[in-house]
């Protein structure tokens, strides 16, 4: 039986985490594009990010004062039990984010959107969102915080299957050049792409594929891995880097998700998670134990249903 | 190339901004003070705002800070980030004529446009932050809070916030005093780049209402 209590202490610790400590595969990632990267402006934004994160974790500050809309993930183990329910776990969501506004501080960015009214406490109607998946023959819960701003950077088309990957290509570079101009994007980013689903899921899936994936990770899809590359060794070649200054540094990783679609369309988000790649997970035992980490494992073999009734016959007969 | 670097004490004179080039990496001591859309919408809804603002210095920053303020009325202030800027524009011509700014610090610029036809008149340049992400750095550079004015009105985001600062930075000059804009500067040099990359690509079937294919466009 997981208590409540350590749900609630573990997502408090996951919001302060992330909004101060870098995840490691990011910092790789940027110390690895600064190496090859040979435009002076350009060098001295990745140098600064690089110092600002060393600040951060100095001070036990921000590392960026937009601390995004505090949002969670939740990926529940089969045989999980949680004593408050999940009632008492969403409570101790929006407790532990109220709590660490004050305390860390984060920046009371939510707000009303037609009312513009503030509580102060990034805590309001449809916040923070809590999104669940779940996990077979596990009995812990990972509770997931992502701190991400979503001004600019991100965008949805639907394209047609004739638009093939030139289309897929295209809507990437647009997206990448429109929000990458005076750097409006925060890049370099790590790019994240739903394709396939209806919109919402595409949308959904890009946005996972983008704040829940670390650097290095690949698709394990070979012909999705490829175009992954393909993706970031384009936005690499645009001749564009941080704040839009002319470099080699734009795309940090392009990580891809899809999902089956209609049969006439192939629906592509593209989301930017910038240069405070900000997350962190906690995975609460059974027993109360909490153990923390950065790369939150949230496309498990099961969650891509990877040898999941694929076929036609077993999805009939698995009511049997 | 290695980047210039200057050191600027608030408030500032315009011939203090006469030598900075855009592309200067610049640090500031004195006094700043923040606002954003609370501020410049109740500005233009011809609500004056509880202080001065000229009596608060000559730099306005773009940004909001991650801040919480205790039972007993301390400020405790983590991070500041800026906030993009080109969404201000329109509040130009009312806001300098009341805060007689001369440096405005924000995220991504503003338009060469916006430049020639309000900083240049008004002496004024504009400082961008980097990255932009160095919430951490701005956060260490401030020393103190001295006061927080319409704290109640428009909450801690959008408040006006007056940081005494030390060693507050790095900005960049985006904008010289005339006008020139390290940012379009930027877009001029990475376009031969961008319509390399897209050569050969095919338009998608469905295009969007009043699309641009001119590739020189900014969506801001």
């Amino acid at each position: 039986m997981i208590p409540n209590a350590r749900i609630e202490e573990a997502a408090y610790t996951i919001m302060g985490k992330a909004a101060i400590e870098i995840p490691e595969d990011y910092r790789t990632g940027i110390r690895g594009m600064l190496e090859k990267e040979e435009n002076e402006l350009s060098r001295f934004v990745l140098m600064s990010m690089i110092d600002n994160w060393e600040a951060a974790e100095q001070d036990r500050r921000a590392m960026c004062a937009d601390t995004g809309v505090p949002r969670y993930y939740v990926k529940v183990g089969n045989e999980a039990r949680l004593d408050g329910g999940f009632i008492g776990l969403e409570h101790a969501l929006r407790s532990a984010t109220a709590r660490a506004t004050r305390d860390v501080p984060l920046r009371p960015n939510r707000v009303h959107p037609l009312s513009r009214q503030d509580n102060n406490n990034n805590v309001g109607i449809n916040a923070p969102e809590i999104e669940y998946s779940f996990e077979p023959d596990a009995d812990w819960i990972d509770v997931t915080t992502v701190h991400k701003g979503g001004l600019f950077g991100t965008d949805y088309r639907m394209l047609f299957p004739g638009d093939g990957i030139d289309g897929i290509k295209k809507f990437f570079l647009d997206v990448m050049v429109q929000f990458g101009r005076r750097g409006l994007a925060c890049q370099p980013a790590i790019v994240g792409i739903g394709l396939g689903g209806s919109k919402d899921t595409a949308m959904v899936l890009g946005k996972q594929a983008a704040c829940l994936r670390a650097v290095g990770d690949a698709n394990p899809d070979p012909e999705i891995a490829k175009l992954e590359q393909e993706l970031k060794d384009l936005g690499n070649s645009i001749g564009m880097g941080p704040m839009g200054f002319v470099g080699t540094s734009m795309v940090v990783d392009c990580h891809i998700e899809v999902g089956y679609t209609h049969t006439g369309g192939m629906p592509m988000s593209v989301h930017s998670f910038c240069l405070s790649s900000r997350r962190a997970t906690a995975r609460v035992h059974a027993d109360g134990r909490i153990e923390y980490r950065t790369d939150p494992k949230w496309f498990t073999p099961y969650m891509r249903r990877e040898g999941i009734e694929w076929c036609a016959d077993a999805a009939l007969h698995a009511a049997e | 190339m290695t980047l210039k670097s200057a050191r600027l004490r608030l408030p500032v004179e315009t011939s203090d901004l006469e030598p900075l080039e855009i592309g200067t990496v610049v640090y500031l001591d004195g006094i700043v003070y923040t606002g954003r859309e609370g501020l410049y919408k109740k500005i233009d809804e011809g609500v004056m705002p509880p202080v001065d603002l000229a009596s608060l210095g000559n730099a306005n920053f773009h940004c909001s800070p991650a801040a919480s303020v205790g039972d007993d009325g301390t400020y405790n202030l983590g991070a500041v980030t800026a906030t993009a800027s080109f969404r201000f524009s329109r509040f130009l011509p009312k806001f300098f004529e009341i805060s007689k700014a001369k440096l405005i610090l924000g995220k991504g610029g503003m338009s060469e446009q916006d430049y020639r036809d309000h900083f240049v008149p008004n002496g004024a340049i504009y400082l961008t932050t980097v990255g932009y992400g160095t919430g951490a750095l701005l956060g260490r550079g401030i020393k103190r809070v001295r006061d927080v004015h319409w704290l109640k009105e428009l909450g801690i985001a959008q408040a006006v916030w007056v940081l005494e600062v030390e060693n507050f930075g790095p900005f960049l000059v985006e904008s010289d005093l005339r006008g020139r804009s390290l940012f379009e500067q930027s877009n001029r040099e990475t376009l031969d780049g961008i319509e390399r990359v897209y050569a050969g690509l095919k338009f998608p079937a469905l295009r969007r209402y009043g699309e641009t294919v001119n590739r020189d466009d900014e969506v801001i």
